[in-house]
């Protein structure tokens, strides 16, 4: 069976584990980064970028989770997990995990009052997603290995570069699980061929 | 379509804070402290809890000049103290952009009936609550995010403690309970009738619960973890310690991985000493702000 981690440092985890497992998928919260090992796709949650980088710093995530990506595991983040995976941070001289090429903005749409609920195409997800954005980044500019998915209002919302895709709103607060389902088509495919290719 | 303020917008706000803390701060400077220790958000305060206490007198929404202070300074989200029941400070609060508003005891009441109908907002609230009743009926107001309300300022975690089991067991006395007897239980704790069954339904409250009001310890953010909050604010134990900086990093480890325990015996070394603290049965009926609404 197909296993899927969300790290568990701090945010919506419970409600990615959900949301897996309604895809089918048997779900794990990863807290200790020697989990890494039992898991074929990762989920990088919504939460406090800030915090969760501390985390990660504290307990030795950073270049296990890059590790991770390098064996073509799928990651996915949303929200801070979408800044996490940036290359290049708007106004902050340093990025995180820097495993997408792309710039991205934080807090990019204001404060929480302006935080809203929108309609959105996805590419090869659907074209009429109900995207909830809570204090939401969005992406700048994209490199050239880097698909765009989905826009709102010009600005980049959804993104993905091979095995890494990010969303900067939180599919997994609503009860529509099909970007998660994406996400688990992804990381099943991952499995055959890294499967194939050993 | 684009909609603000809906449920799942302010709802979701907390849900992103979930396994963090909220630490209160006076001014900018011990709000980067808060943002660099991993705190997920800060509130902005005129003065701590403890300090509220012992200055007594009537306690308000602060200066807007510190809680604008305080949002320019960090990234992560601001929070902000407002009376209960006062509606033109919870407006203030929302027309300078906080993140989020209390609508607090740790204030003195503005309205000594009503709360604030936070459902009329689009920027979201916290409230506190001691039982399923309170917690439904803040629910029902339009709060989006709940708390303990434990006994701030004291450092004794006891209330918070009573506060987040009471809530919890009620729960599951009402996921037990057959759908006939619901009414009546509404009836009893004084709770919207149909949150309750949509309480019973899903087995827990449909937005965070927090822990607050006495948490001086990493061992106390941990022990409410264990209880079942979702999170932990903390108050006045950590700018009253003697290293805030470790203090601040202490707790908030402690709460990620608050079932580690070498971990958090590790955290709780050399931490200097905490708040000294308030022994509840030497407390006044007047001086305890849990009781300041209900």
């Amino acid at each position: 069976m197909t296993t899927i981690g969300v790290l568990a440092l701090q945010g919506a985890v419970r409600e990615h584990i959900r949301a897996i497992e309604a895809c089918g998928a048997q779900a794990i919260e990863v807290k200790r980064k020697e989990q890494l090992d039992e898991i074929d796709g990762l989920i990088l949650p919504g939460g406090e970028s800030t915090t969760m980088r501390k985390l990660i710093d504290s307990y030795g995530f950073f270049t296990a989770i890059q590790a991770f990506g390098e064996q073509n595991k799928p990651i996915f983040g949303t929200c801070a997990g979408l800044i996490l995976m940036a290359s290049e941070i708007d106004g902050q001289t340093a990025a995180h995990l820097s495993l997408m090429d792309m710039k991205v903005a934080r807090n990019a749409f204001g404060r929480q009052v302006a935080s809203f609920e929108a309609t959105l195409e996805i590419s090869h997800v659907a074209d009429d997603f109900n995207a909830i954005f809570i204090r939401a980044p969005y992406i700048m500019e994209v490199g050239p290995e880097v698909e765009v998915l989905a826009t709102y209002q010009d600005r980049i919302v959804v993104a993905k570069q091979g095995h890494y895709v990010c969303t900067a709103f939180h599919p997994e607060l609503t009860d529509d699980h099909r970007f998660i389902a994406y996400f688990v088509d992804m990381v099943e495919e991952s499995k055959e061929t890294l499967a194939s290719s050993m | 379509m684009t909609n603000i303020g809906t449920d799942r917008v302010k709802r979701g706000m907390a849900e992103m804070q979930k396994g963090g803390v909220i630490m209160d701060v006076i001014n900018a400077e011990q709000a980067k402290i808060a943002e660099q220790a991993g705190a997920v958000a800060v509130m902005a305060l005129e003065r701590v809890p403890s300090d509220i206490r012992a200055a007594g007198g009537v306690a308000r929404m602060a200066d807007p000049t510190i809680t604008e202070e305080v949002m320019n300074a960090v990234s992560i989200p601001v929070m902000a103290k407002g009376r209960i029941g006062h509606i033109v400070e919870a407006r203030v609060l929302e027309a300078m952009g906080v993140d989020y508003i209390d609508e607090s005891e740790v204030l003195t009441p503005a309205d000594d009936v009503f709360h604030l109908r936070k459902s009329d907002f689009t920027v979201p609230f916290v409230c506190g609550c001691r039982n399923l009743g309170e917690a439904a009926r803040r629910i029902g107001e339009g709060a989006s995010m709940l708390r303990t309300k434990g006994e701030p300022g004291t450092g004794n975690i006891v209330e918070a403690v009573r506060h987040m089991r009471q809530v919890q067991s009620e729960i599951r006395q009402l996921t037990a309970m057959s759908a006939d007897e619901v009414m009546t239980f509404a009836k009893d704790i004084g709770a919207p009738y149909n949150l309750l069954l949509e309480i019973r339904e899903a087995g827990c409250l449909p937005v965070v619960n927090f822990a607050a009001g006495g948490v001086a310890t990493p061992s106390d953010a941990a022990l409410m973890m264990e209880l079942g909050a979702d999170g932990v604010f903390v108050g006045s134990g950590i700018f009253k310690s003697n290293n805030p900086e470790k203090f601040a990093k202490a707790i908030v480890e402690a709460t990620t991985h608050y079932q580690d325990y070498k971990l958090i015996a590790e955290l709780s070394k050399d931490l200097g000493a905490a708040m000294k603290g308030i022994e509840m049965s030497t407390l006044a009926a007047e001086d305890r702000m849990q009781d300041r609404s209900e």
